[in-house]
């Protein structure tokens, strides 16, 4: 296996782009990508991308060949594949770029990701999300996501004591983050009795313990180490990308309070990387719901089983913490562009290992990136280091 | 869309459930291949007794469209007394809702697809005492 580096990152604005179409925004975030890299165009050998639902968001299938051609490589003929896994497609296309380059079977490769969401109504488009769940066994009931994430959150809140305070404060923390991140949907300030005071949405889970559903693109370029040098001088390598699956439905799982897709992916990642969960300086985490960002503390080991609401109430996670946690404001703030939000993560991980994150930057070395599908059935963990 | 539901309409009208001979687990919804045996899975259906404790549930005020009239409903995590954990709604006051409860399954209206009008039926839970 060939070291593999990220050469170029870029992404669109995230929120409700009225003026944009899905093209729009996937130009934007690429065009970004390829100046940042200092690349033409005619330099890449293929194009991973993740999407959950054009179809149903766009009515629109072969978004591959779609965003291929509107990003101006029709002519090259590159392949060009969509991959899926609900809200974590995103970090399968990542994974899958950063085989294609590792294996050897490809020098530079494009990671994006992309999702155009509010042509679609905002009850529409939580039933599209909340296809990541199981159609048939739990949507079916009305249990569609935000109920679902309410219920690993009662049961978390009655065996560990996290109370709603807990989750009002990564909502607050995230939204604080955001205000330094000009890609972000909501850049304000939020206070805790706003978040305790806004509306339920699922009891336990409020409006603000739940992530928008956004529109939004983001592309980072991989290059094998040897061709990384030749357009960077600091460069940020993958050092490992592992992915693991789980029953779909919660009902079904080992335990409705750990993520075990997000175990298993994080615990091969470490060891692939060569680390231990405390080496990570900076995450970002897939918070769609605030008990989302709690129980990652606990199955990406940054804390043990139980205790991860322990860590937002100590200041842990925050900006100037000990292990900051979605210094891009996260899902919650920045927004979340289903198919877009594993790679956009991606790209505030290696802004902040090179020291490119402008007011929200971190020191860090090493950081990690988690992209969950629905409730946890597919997990995605990358590690990067510079 | 509908015949999907209507495949399945045994197993969530009467909540018939299978059991695999090997291991001696009880699943629900219905499985093919016993994740913990898989190719020496012996699947044979079962009559489940639809009592069962509720684990963990939600109170959901923003209702998905084909549930609007409903709001707010319960829907819960219910452990069937012969173990395998369904997702379901409670029909009971949102008040009265408590983990551990007692529930029993019963036959229920679960709502109409918005433009053709059709009703579905399922497998709901009551408060038992
Ligand atoms: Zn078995």
């Amino acid at each position: 296996m060939r070291r593999v580096a990220v050469i170029g990152v870029g992404c669109s604005k995230f929120g409700e782009l009225w003026d944009m179409n899905f093209r729009d925004i996937v130009i934007s975030a690429g065009i970004e990508a390829l100046e940042d890299a200092g690349l033409e165009g005619k330099e890449i050998e293929a194009m991973y991308i993740g999407n959950m639902s054009g179809g149903r968001y766009l009515a629109q299938e072969h978004v591959a060949a779609l965003i291929a051609d509107y990003a101006g490589l029709a002519e090259l003929h590159i392949p060009a594949t969509r991959v899926e896994a609900g809200d974590a497609s995103g970090g399968l296309a990542l994974r899958m770029a950063y085989m294609a380059v590792a294996s050897g079977v490809h020098d530079v490769v494009i990671a994006a990701g992309a999702e155009k969401v509010t042509d679609v109504g905002a009850e529409t488009a939580m039933d599209i999300l909340s296809s990541a769940a199981d159609r048939e066994w739990e949507v079916f009931c009305g249990a569609n996501l935000p109920a679902l994430f309410a219920m690993m959150a009662r049961m978390h809140m009655d065996r560990f004591g996290t109370t709603e305070e807990d989750l009002a404060r990564v909502s607050v923390k995230n939204h604080r983050n955001a205000v330094n991140n000009p890609k972000a949907q909501f850049r304000r300030e939020i206070s805790l009795e706003v978040a305790l005071n806004s509306p339920y949405v699922a009891e336990p889970l409020r409006l603000f313990d739940c992530a928008p559903i956004s529109d939004g693109a983001a592309v980072v370029i991989l290059a094998s180490e040897e061709v990384a040098r030749e357009y960077t001088d600091t460069p940020v390598y993958i050092s490992a990308c592992c992915q693991a699956s789980d029953y779909l439905a919660l009902h079904s799982r080992r335990d409705v309070t750990t993520m075990d897709a997000v175990v298993h992916a994080s615990r091969q990642a470490y060891k692939h990387a060569g680390i231990e969960p405390k080496d990570v300086d900076v995450a970002e985490v897939h918070d769609s719901f605030t008990i989302a960002e709690i129980i990652a503390y606990e199955d990406l080991g940054f804390t043990e089983k139980g205790k991860g609401a322990e860590l937002i109430r100590e200041g842990v996670t925050e900006l100037n913490g000990e292990i900051p946690v979605n210094p891009s404001g996260g899902l919650k703030a920045c927004g979340h562009a289903i198919g877009a939000t594993g790679i956009r993560q991606a790209v505030e991980i290696v802004l902040q290992l090179r020291g490119d994150a402008g007011k929200r930057q971190v020191d860090a070395e090493k950081g990690l990136a988690l992209n969950i599908g629905g409730t946890g059935a597919t997990a995605v963990v990358t590690i990067f280091e510079r | 869309m509908l015949p999907r539901f209507w495949r399945k309409i045994r197993y969530r009208y009467n909540l018939v459930g299978t059991y695999c001979e090997n291991c001696r687990t009880y699943y629900y919804p219905p499985r093919n291949l016993c994740p913990k045996c898989r190719r020496k899975s012996k699947i044979k259906e079962v009559q489940l007794s639809g009592k069962g404790k509720v684990i963990s549930y939600s109170i959901v005020h923003d209702a998905p469209e084909n549930f609007k009239m409903m709001k707010p409903y319960v829907v819960a995590l219910i452990q069937l007394d012969e173990g395998p954990i369904i997702t379901s709604q409670l029909v009971c006051k949102p008040e009265e809702v408590r983990v551990g409860m007692r529930v029993r399954a019963v036959f229920r209206k679960y709502g109409e697809e918005g433009e053709s009008g059709i009703i579905y039926y399922g497998t709901k839970f009551v408060p038992d005492s």
